[in-house]
């Protein structure tokens, strides 16, 4: 049986096929990712009326773009309060912020911090490139030390976030961390993170082989996909303390669900906070 | 606090900061995000009691970015949303105001004015941040900014202010001042029957109709419907330069279209907008344009000068943008000069300066206290002379 | 003798292994090769030709007709949506059942 050559793909349900084909180059990882939300969408029982998807600004951001849904494309960084003030009015909304490393961690950390601290029930699915595709391979707080960018041509100096420990730390309610390699696992992730209640972080790291792979000796996105096949190992008992992505040619890259518990959910300061309801 | 009422019909005593807080709930907000920063904190504060109490949402955020950030994303999912700031977070906020522009999403921004700029003076007033509000965000567009000049005022300017955003789809500015914001006044709150309410227009089209465009202004105003987050349209919302369908279009021809619509909405319907108070305008011979706490010093100053023989008037602004461009320009047939006096350097009246070619005089003090009226006499009594 | 050594499922003369259709959508390739070199039964190889974009998009190894298992990994792993696999809709004949695929 050879292959049939046809017009649409399954997933076509929850894209905007209009839009099609998307930006991202030969071998990124963000749309395969993207593929992982989608399907999590339809295996979420939610309507897909009710799924709203939110970004930043950067490669990753442009996912809301493509997805058949409410989607809002905001402002570099600030893809969280504007999801904090869409969720707190309408509760029922399934909300996620779909954006990536440098747009989460850099411009917008401190809204990071925040909204995992006060535990507002959204999801936040992050994936980490290591870099600033869109603007052309800069360092940013997930860049390896050492690795090679346009900002960093003598190599990094600057130690990088542990995601998985800083959204721990700050109070999310279920971290993940899977790669693009990783699509049952990580559609999974995404799922379970849309029945949680408070905010759930899923990071998946990908390749970037045009603005980062290629200068740090990865080579092509495929090569970076079997580095993933090779190095990673799946913990979900890992103490997310001590498992940095480094990238290194030999290093362990610790995937897993790491962090799944109960804490209630921010609502806002409404009716909640009288004590009558 | 004075009940569970919504709209808390009666007389009251209020500083200018509670009523605009009252004028929010009155106006239906439902929600605020905020910071604290003086002189605007208890904005905050009040709407932090009285918002659970009538359903609505507080939220304090991480700063006043988030604060902004916040307000347009309850926006989009229907709500009427504000947010109130002074200086340094209304420059913070200046990111996410052209986003609320990019995105016509209706919500209101309170910047209680005080000496600037950077930390300057938290404590006392200052007008020194109108021309941010015109231009403080990157790009070409047009805002309504409104300038309170008492509490009374400040409760129907927000009232009006969020009228205005949902008429047109915009950020709306309540440009107060420290002065105005702390003093306390009788304020009339009117029955909650007789609070005016525009609605937002809404889309004639039912979700899933193809020949929806979100971002199509079918309508004369050039003002397209606004869908609200869930209703099943699918609509993306983007700060991109983006086309009718509201997909991104990052090429020259549908920038210039969606930037002169997001101009021209506000241009074309500037008539239904402006609003200004008129004093002794009549006979003018000298026109004092002023607003904010100045206005209550420039009416003194008027007043002594029509004591000292003198026809002057008082052009008092309500809307600091639009302009009152053409007012000025047809008082210039009568009048033979103007006197603008501010607690800046010399902002407003730039404006009044490009609608006349009569000697216009700037009074002005970098701010830190109420503008005296004699200064403003002087002025006056100097282009007579 | 080896035929004797292998281990065979003991429902093996009942369970049908199943078939995968291979469904490509040409022009939305961009050749990155994920669906070929993660194929856990190395069916896809690269086409001879290119699409419009000038790409090598994935089609049947000459050989590998049948081959498919239909895992769909290669549906799930695309980032360009433009291969996915169906359950063949053939005669038990061309989907024999376990105990009969050569080993």
């Amino acid at each position: 049986m050879a292959e049939i050559a046809v017009a649409s793909h399954p997933i076509d349900a929850v894209l905007r096929r209009d839009r099609l084909p998307h930006i991202w180059c030969p071998g990124c990882g963000i749309g395969a990712v993207m593929a992982c939300y989608a399907r999590a969408i339809l295996e979420s029982g939610i309507p897909l009326d009710k799924h709203i998807c939110v970004s930043g600004i950067g490669c990753s951001a442009r996912v809301p773009g493509y997805m058949n849904l409410d989607t809002y494309h905001t402002t570099h960084g600030r893809a969280i309060p504007f999801a904090t003030g869409l969720k707190l009015v309408n509760p029922e909304l399934q909300v996620t912020v779909f954006s990536g490393d440098g747009d989460l961690f850099a411009i917008g950390g401190n809204h990071f911090i925040h909204a995992a601290r006060r535990n507002i029930d959204i999801n936040v699915f992050c994936v980490n490139n290591f870099n600033y595709g869109m603007t052309g391979g800069q360092a940013g707080p997930t860049t390896p030390m050492g690795s090679f960018t346009t900002t960093t041509p003598y190599g990094n100096v600057e130690p990088p976030f542990n995601l998985a420990a800083l959204a721990a730390a700050c109070g999310a309610v279920f971290v993940a961390r899977w790669t693009a390699l990783h699509v049952r696992q990580a559609q999974e992730a995404m799922q379970r993170a849309m029945q949680k209640k408070g905010f759930a972080f899923v990071e998946i790291v990908a390749p970037c082989p045009v603005s980062f792979g290629k200068s740090n000796d990865i080579g092509e996105g495929v090569d970076e996909m079997w580095m993933y096949r090779k190095q990673c190992v799946v913990n979900d008992d890992a103490d997310v303390t001590k498992i940095d992505v480094t990238m290194g040619k030999e290093a362990e890259l610790v995937v897993g669900n790491f962090l799944d518990i109960e804490r209630p959910a921010y609502m806002g300061y409404g009716k909640e906070v009288l004590g009558e309801a | 606090m004075t009940g569970n009422a919504r709209v808390l019909t009666g007389q009251h005593f209020l500083m200018g900061d509670v009523a605009c807080a009252e004028g929010g709930l009155a106006a239906g907000c439902d929600f605020f995000a905020g910071y604290p920063i003086t002189p605007s904190t208890e904005i905050a504060e009040r709407l932090s009691r009285r918002l659970p109490e009538v359903g609505g949402v507080f939220t304090q955020m991480e700063d006043e970015i988030a604060s902004m950030a916040a307000i347009i994303g309850a926006s989009m999912a229907g709500a009427r949303a504000m947010t109130a700031t002074s200086g340094p977070g209304f420059s913070l906020m200046m990111e996410n105001i052209g986003l609320a522009v990019m995105m016509e999403a209706p919500c209101v921004v309170v910047d209680v004015q005080r000496g600037s700029p950077s930390t300057g003076l938290p404590t006392l007033a200052g007008q020194a941040d109108v021309m941010q509000a015109k231009w403080g965000s990157h790009g070409d567009y047009e805002i309504v900014a409104y300038a309170p000049s008492s509490p009374q005022e400040s409760f129907d300017l927000v009232i009006k202010a969020f009228n205005t955003a949902d008429r047109y789809r915009i950020p709306v500015f309540v440009m107060a001042d420290e002065v105005i914001g702390h003093t306390a006044e009788r304020v009339t709150i009117p029955p909650a029957d007789q609070i005016p309410r525009v609605q937002r227009k809404r889309p004639r089209y039912a979700p899933g109709d193809e020949s929806f465009l979100p971002f199509r202004a079918e309508d004369e105003d050039l003002v397209p419907p606004m869908v609200h987050a869930g209703e099943g349209y699918r609509v993306n919302v983007d700060s991109l330069t983006h086309d009718e369908k509201g997909y991104p279009a990052t090429f020259a021809e549908p920038h210039d279209r969606l930037v002169r619509r997001l101009a021209a909405k506000i241009r074309q319907n500037a008539h239904q907008i402006i609003e200004y108070e008129e004093l002794l305008l009549d006979d003018a011979q000298v026109v004092v344009v002023a607003y904010g706490c100045t206005a209550r010093s420039a009416r003194r100053a008027v007043a002594l000068a029509r004591q000292e023989g003198i026809r002057a008037g008082l052009l008092r602004l309500i809307t600091l943008w639009p302009f009152a461009g053409q007012k000025v320009w047809e008082l210039s047939s009568q009048a033979a000069a103007f006197v603008v006096p501010e607690l800046n350097l010399g902002q407003m009246i730039t404006q009044v300066e490009r609608f006349t070619s009569h000697p216009v005089v700037g009074v002005n003090h970098a701010g830190g206290a109420i503008m005296p009226p004699e200064p403003i006499l002087d002025a006056i009594r100097e282009v007579v002379m | 003798m080896a035929e004797a050594l292998l281990r065979r499922p003991l429902d093996g003369a009942t369970v049908h292994i199943p078939r995968g259709q291979v469904f490509i959508i040409p022009d939305r390739c961009k050749g990155c090769d994920f669906c070929i070199d993660f194929c856990p039964r190395d069916v896809l190889v690269e086409s001879q030709t290119t699409n419009t974009k000038g790409y090598h998009y994935p089609v049947v190894a000459p050989g590998k007709d049948g081959e498919c298992a239909n895992c769909q990994f290669c549906t799930i792993i695309c980032p360009e949506y433009a291969i996915y696999t169906e359950e063949a809709q053939d005669s038990p004949e061309a989907n024999p059942p376990l105990a009969e695929v050569s080993q």
